[in-house]
């Protein structure tokens, strides 16, 4: 409840005064109130004098006590606006009358709050100001914007507070420039010159219009070539797909050959190292150490038909597998192997009819020669992934009528085309020459028909040839062995006749080869037990060793020239040096079990290892014992020659102790 | 004058003019025969690309078979097409008879003949 209060006089008594003190603990103040009620119910007893209870004044225990009269006394107070803490008694020197006067007017002002704004007048100088820069920065906005602008000038001030933001600047180091020309090369030039005449135009013409029409007459030769080519670029194609696994092949191919090497260690290391030092004590005696057994399983029911070693690689040879009988299925073999791989061949090549013989080119030694059983020739280059060889011959081109027995390379001729000779049961001796893409024949000799046929059926029954060799010096000379048990002596010049004829054997010879050191000797075998060993000056020959059984093959040992050996039906190796003994064979030894035949034999050209090929398709290598391969002893005191010389002689001597 | 001692030669030697005679009808038969068999492009020297020689050849044979009678047409042809696709500055000759020395940036020579009597030379040197 709202006690008014009244401004001016106010009727004190002592319960006013009692509220104008300070002092006002509430149950005072309750009462004061209580007490206040009861002036205004005082003023306005007449009218609520009957409600109210009765009422009792209570005194607080420091209240003045006043008499009514003073009780009643009317006090006036009087609000001024002066303000009390201001001096009322403000004293200045003053100088006209050289003393110290009060001043009345003292400044009332009581300063209780003040603020410094910064709000400018619009009308004023300073506003005008600002709002002309207000309005050089907002040029780009709008005329309404400016309005705006002027309005909330002011605002837009505020906000950039000097205090927070603060512009500074700096200049980073620039690097100087510099200047870099290059002057490229210009692309290189070449001088030309010529001149351009009806007559150069038309012998031009004239020239490439035969060069047309030469080149239409090869492109029958040439469709095959393209076809050639055509397969070869998906085979490449393949081979650049399969990348990955041609790498590992070769990877594994390493593989194979360690650990072939592994397993054959005993082998390897009697082929390098190992000298039979119970040879000593043997006398002249000589003997034949096994070593590796090579054999190919899809080979079998083939024999070997034919050996070559390689000139250039003195560890890989070629095996030719067919089949000496007829009645066997006609299929065949060229095989190569190496001695580092003696579990699987290195190079495989399957035949349409058995190989009857096998020769790799003298000084390309990828060339290889083979002779088949119905007569064809190949030529196989190893090079190529084939399986196919690059030349054969076919019935049209002359091919044999008979299975080609032998084959050799000759020399290049004289348009430096690779050419061979072969020599076949149907009795003539034929080069091959190795044209573009085609092989061409040409007869060289047909061998003499035997005495036996009748005159008119000369020229129908063959006489078969069984073996050539050619004359290592002069290589127009060779030697055709028949079966009919003849050896004639021919020239590659002389197309008509032979130039000698021995009788050699009363059965088919199998084999006849030239000495390799000495010019007149060679040496035959047959099949009538004889081996026989013949100077081409005389008609009988030199030396003749009978060996219990037919001789299917005989060689001459690289390194000497009186050591050959020879291998017979009934599995024995026969070695003999002449230089040694003049009568029998230094070794005789058995390498294979029974019943096995041995077909073939080779020296290796480097190595004194032979190996030796039978009837099943094995190859046996077997190495000679130091006996059998002695060189002259050294005299003291005397340098000993060596060198083909050497051998010569040697044979010489020998020959001139029978004479 | 001249005129005058060319025509007494012709007198002194008749016999002559009639087989010169019988030799050109022949020689044109035979002109003709030879230019159908020449008339295909024929390239003489070139050390060019395969691909960018194949393109110049053929548009050489394009221009001098439409320009047929004017060389310098089929030139011009030629000149500009090759710097539009070539790059400059290509230079042609096109003619019957005449003899040349050129310096040519490597790998961008073409001479070849075409129709049987005319040779086209193009090279490029900037």
């Amino acid at each position: 409840m709202s006690v008014p209060h009244k401004v001016g006089t106010v009727k004190s008594k002592q319960a006013t005064n009692v509220n104008t003190q300070p002092k006002a603990p509430v149950a005072k103040v309750v009462k004061a109130a209580g007490k206040k009620k009861d002036e205004e119910e005082a003023t306005d007893t007449a009218e609520g004098e009957e409600w109210m209870p009765g009422k009792t004044l209570v005194k607080p225990s420091d209240q003045l006590d006043l008499t009514e009269e003073e009780l009643n006394e009317e006090i006036t107070r009087v609000l001024t606006a002066n303000n009390p803490n201001a001096p009322q008694n403000v004293v200045r020197y003053g100088f006209k009358e050289g003393c110290y006067k009060p001043i009345i007017f003292v400044d009332q002002m009581a300063i209780h709050f003040e603020l410094e704004g910064n709000l400018v007048h619009k009308e004023s100088d300073e506003g005008r100001r600002l709002m002309a820069k207000q309005a050089e920065r907002d040029d780009g906005k709008g005329a309404e914007k400016l309005d705006n602008v002027a309005k909330a000038g002011d605002k837009e001030r505020k906000l950039t507070n000097q205090f927070n933001f603060n512009e500074r600047a700096s200049q980073t180091l620039n690097n100087p420039p510099r200047d870099i020309s290059c002057q490229t090369e210009p692309p290189p030039r070449a001088n030309f010159s010529a001149t351009a005449n009806q007559w150069e135009i038309y012998d031009f013409y004239v020239e490439e219009l035969k060069r047309r029409e030469k080149s239409k007459e090869k492109q029958e030769g040439q469709v095959l070539n393209k076809e050639e080519d055509k397969s070869k670029k998906k085979m490449i194609q393949a081979e650049t797909q399969s990348d990955d696994i041609t790498q590992l092949a070769h990877a594994a191919k390493i593989i194979e050959r360690m650990v072939n090497q592994n397993i054959f260690d005993e082998v390897a290391q009697d082929f390098m190292y190992f000298e039979d030092a119970a040879d000593e004590f043997r006398g002249e005696k000589g003997t034949l150490l096994p070593l590796w057994k090579l054999q190919y399983d899809k080979a079998k029911g083939l024999s070997v038909t034919a050996l070559c070693w390689n000139p250039k690689y003195s560890d890989l040879f070629a095996v030719g597998l067919g089949s000496y009988e007829f009645t066997q299925e006609e299929r065949g073999m060229l095989l190569f192997y190496t001695l580092k791989n003696s579990s699987y061949p290195e190079f495989i090549f399957n035949t349409t009819s058995g190989v009857m013989c096998v020769d790799i080119h003298a000084q390309l030694s990828y060339l290889v020669a083979v002779g088949l059983h119905d007569g064809c020739v190949a030529v196989y280059n190893l090079k190529k992934k084939s399986d196919q060889p690059i030349y054969n011959s076919t019935a049209s081109s002359g091919k044999h009528r008979g299975a080609v027995m032998q084959v050799k390379w000759q020399k290049d001729d004289l348009d430096s085309n690779h050419n061979f000779i072969s020599v076949s049961t149907d009795g003539r001796v034929v080069s091959w020459t190795l044209v573009k893409h085609e092989l061409v024949f040409t007869d060289i000799i047909k061998l003499p028909a035997t005495d036996k046929v009748p005159d008119d059926l000369k020229d129908v029954i063959a006489t078969a040839g069984t073996s050539l060799d050619f004359h290592k010096q002069k290589d127009y000379h060779f030697l055709v062995a028949t079966e009919a048990g003849k050896i004639h002596k021919g020239s590659k010049y002389y197309s008509s006749k032979f130039l000698e004829t021995y009788d050699a054997h009363f059965m088919t010879v199998s084999r006849v080869r030239w000495n390799p050191f000495h010019p007149n000797v060679f040496i035959s075998c047959g099949w009538d037990w004889m081996v026989k060993i013949w100077d081409q000056t005389i008609k009988s020959p030199i030396f003749t060793f009978e060996l219990k059984t037919s001789v299917t093959d005989v060689a001459w040992a690289p390194y000497s020239s009186t050591i050959f050996a020879a291998i017979t039906n009934d599995g024995k190796v026969h070695v003999f040096d002449l230089s040694i003994n003049k009568y029998e064979a230094l070794c005789q030894q058995k390498v294979v079990s029974k019943k096995t035949r041995l077909l073939h034999i080779e020296f290796n050209p480097v190595n004194p290892i032979i190996i030796v090929g039978d009837d099943r398709g094995h190859v046996i290598s077997l190495k000679l014992s130091p006996n059998l391969r002695k060189k002259p002893k050294e005299k003291k005191g005397q340098e000993l020659p060596k060198g083909p010389e050497v051998e010569i002689a040697k044979m010489e001597q020998l020959l001139s102790s029978l004479r | 004058m001249i005129s005058g001692i060319l025509t007494l030669h012709l007198l002194m030697f008749p016999h002559l003019e009639l087989n010169i005679m019988a030799e050109t009808v022949d020689g044109k038969k035979d002109e003709a025969d030879y230019k159908r068999l020449h008339s295909f492009p024929l390239i003489r020297h070139t050390d060019m690309a395969e691909e960018m020689r194949v393109e110049t050849m053929e548009l050489c044979v394009t221009a001098c078979e439409k320009f047929a009678s004017n060389n310098e047409s089929a030139a011009k042809m030629i000149k500009e097409s090759m710097d539009k696709k070539f790059g400059n500055s290509w230079h042609v000759v096109i003619g019957e008879g005449f003899g040349f020395e050129i310096t040519h940036e490597v790998k961008n020579l073409l001479y070849m003949f075409f129709g049987g009597s005319l040779a086209v030379c193009v090279w490029k040197c900037s």
